[in-house]
């Protein structure tokens, strides 16, 4: 029984990464714990940013600003061109993933440049997070991917344009296709 | 344990105070009658002065100690349960100082009444309690490359623990706020410096997720999450989001950098697997291990844990000829699915060099794989994920090596 639950799970798990039909479940509340947030309250803690745009704030940069931004906060980690750490690095690498010292850099990896926005946005810089304001992210943003030739020195990004750029690794991704070893024969027929 | 059981290993590092017992038994003149008053009750416990297990904080790498990893002393762990002090830890940014009285999780995004809960309320619902593993996807991850001969299983494959942990099913959560129909993700993120966030589907999210807020049997330590922490069990360590603010319900993921830059994994042909969740069935001999030397030919009692996170433990079986064969070692209990499960062995070493090693069952039929047929597949450059079997080289002397690559 066991074994049919976990087949059960591992295809319900699968669906919902390839997109299902949504679940639908029980709906009334029971408890009466709990508080409606106010909107501020939300909207201080509402910052995720999704591959559509959805969640990006009004602004705009371009690399030939972000230069600046990424000199002063960026550099001493990432390096002056983004490739020479310490930290990670940040750009080149493209055409490297299929080699045996693979670099994965935001312009050979990534992608969503939707993310990049909002790495930086929520988690940088390392020390001192949530310190940049939206232009500055913007910027920033452009800047990195003008180092991996993604975008041009005077391209300017905002909530509209950024969603459109397409990464150069934007269809590198697969779903999880394990047990891809281990798993008796039998087993492994299930879950393909 | 006993005096000879004490004597197996003379092991430098971590186990060190088990020597000392040992060197002391033959010099120390036995202990005299107590002639006089112990301690007085405490507050709250520490162990024994004598005791030295400790986390190894993994200092050889580039990135600051606020973003490295420390691991669980699985070769003197006992049992299936790891303590608090001892589980393992990875963070993005730190350790933040949580206040309990002030933190909150909001739940919101597709629901028909968001709600924020603080954790005294969440402490008013009904809990459960689960005897779980905690696993990093990137344990052991230093094997896909060719790990040091010198290294322990400390050292290989301590981003594992096994902890009770209690708290509110998340499903309890969701019903309370209604998810609406189109919902089929749910966002994690913490109150971390990085608020570190990962994109969940919500099927896990409705079966056996949690919002734990106690670790065997006290609130969460600092390091996993106080006051409040979202556990999958079974799913890789990184999802199972700490210091947890907020939980959002949504119709796709948010395609954070956790789950694109990071905790994908790389295969031969340039491709990434993303979303690889379940943690797979794995084994390891604990003692004796890397590290040790055996005192002599004679008897030893191998042991160690075994976990899936896709079910329960069937059977161990245990080599000592390299893989040539293989018997099946006897499961303590209690074996529980998705928690650590402690086997153990006993081996008469005829003082020769033998490669020694454990490989699990799960009650999917999935059968540990040697790293080998693992590398195989998915070459040495997908970084996580590796479930491969451990070997350890008993060479003649007693000296006890990492195997993998002999």
């Amino acid at each position: 029984m066991a074994t049919a639950r976990n087949v059960i799970a591992a295809l319900m798990c699968a669906a919902a990464v390839v997109g299902s039909p949504a679940v639908v479940f029980a709906q009334s509340p029971t408890f009466g714990v709990g508080h409606a947030p106010k909107p501020e309250e939300l909207k201080a803690i509402d910052i995720e940013v999704t591959p559509d745009g959805k969640g990006l704030i009004h602004g705009s940069g371009t690399a030939a600003a972000g230069k600046e931004v990424y000199t002063r906060r960026c550099e001493t980690c990432h390096g002056p061109t983004g490739q020479e750490g310490p930290q990670d690095v940040l750009a080149g690498g493209q055409g490297s993933l299929t080699t045996s010292r693979p670099q994965k850099t935001v312009g050979s990896y990534w992608p969503y440049a939707t993310t990049l926005w909002d790495y930086i946005n929520r988690a940088m810089p390392f020390d001192h997070p949530s310190t940049m304001m939206p232009d500055e992210v913007y910027a920033t943003t452009a800047y990195v991917l003008f180092l991996n030739g993604i975008v041009g020195e005077h391209d300017v990004l905002n909530e509209t344009t950024l969603p459109q750029i397409k990464m150069p690794n934007r269809d590198g991704f697969t779903s999880d296709p394990r047990p891809d070893v281990g798993a008796s024969p039998k087993k492994r027929s299930q879950h393909q | 344990m006993t005096t000879r059981s004490r004597r197996w290993f003379l092991r430098l590092g971590a186990a060190w105070s088990a020597a000392l017992v040992a060197c002391r038994s033959k010099t120390a003149p036995p202990a005299a009658e107590p002639h006089a008053l112990g301690a007085a009750v405490s507050p709250y416990g520490s162990r024994s002065r004598f005791e030295r297990a400790a986390r190894h904080v993994n200092t050889n790498t580039k990135v600051p100690l606020e973003e490295a990893s420390s691991g669980t002393p699985l070769h003197d762990t006992y049992g299936i349960i790891t303590p608090s002090s001892l589980h393992f830890e990875r963070h993005h940014a730190g350790v933040p100082e949580t206040d309990p009285a002030t933190h909150t999780l909001t739940v919101h995004g597709l629901v028909d009444r968001p709600l924020v809960f603080t954790v005294d309320e969440l402490k008013r619902l009904p809990s459960v309690s689960r005897i779980h593993f905690l696993e990093c996807s990137g344990n052991s991850g230093g094997e896909w490359r060719g790990g040091s001969t010198e290294s322990d299983v400390q050292r290989i494959h301590g981003l594992t623990s096994c902890s009770e942990w209690t708290g509110v099913p998340v499903s309890t959560l969701l019903r309370e706020c209604g998810v609406q129909p189109q919902a089929t993700w749910i966002l994690a993120e913490g109150a971390d410096a990085c608020k570190l966030a990962r994109s969940i589907p919500i099927t896990k999210a409705m079966d056996d997720a949690l919002v734990a807020y106690a670790q065997n049997g006290e609130p969460l330590r600092p390091e996993q999450g106080y006051p409040i922490r979202l556990f999958l069990p079974g799913w890789e360590g990184n999802s199972n989001v700490k210091w947890l603010r907020r939980i959002k319900v949504m119709d796709q993921p948010a395609m954070t950098r956790e789950e694109t830059s990071k905790y994908t994994d790389l295969m031969p042909d340039g491709t990434a697997r993303q979303f690889t969740f379940d943690m797979e069935p794995k084994s390891v001999i604990t003692r004796p291990s890397g590290g040790d030397t055996l005192a002599g030919a004679g008897r030893y009692e191998i042991t160690g844990i075994a976990w899936s996170g896709r079910g329960t433990i069937a059977r161990v079986e245990i080599t000592v000829d390299g893989g040539a064969t293989w018997v099946p070692a006897e499961l303590q209990t209690p074996v529980l699915p998705r928690a650590h499960t402690r086997f153990q062995w006993p081996w008469t070493w005829d003082g020769r060099e033998a490669m020694i090693a454990s490989r699990c069952t799960d009650d999917t039929g999935y059968t540990q794989p040697p790293l080998a047929d693992l590398i195989k597949v998915r070459g040495v450059n997908s970084q996580y994920h590796n479930n491969g079997i451990q070997v350890w080289k008993v060479a003649a002397d007693g000296k006890i090596t990492n195997g993998n690559r002999a």
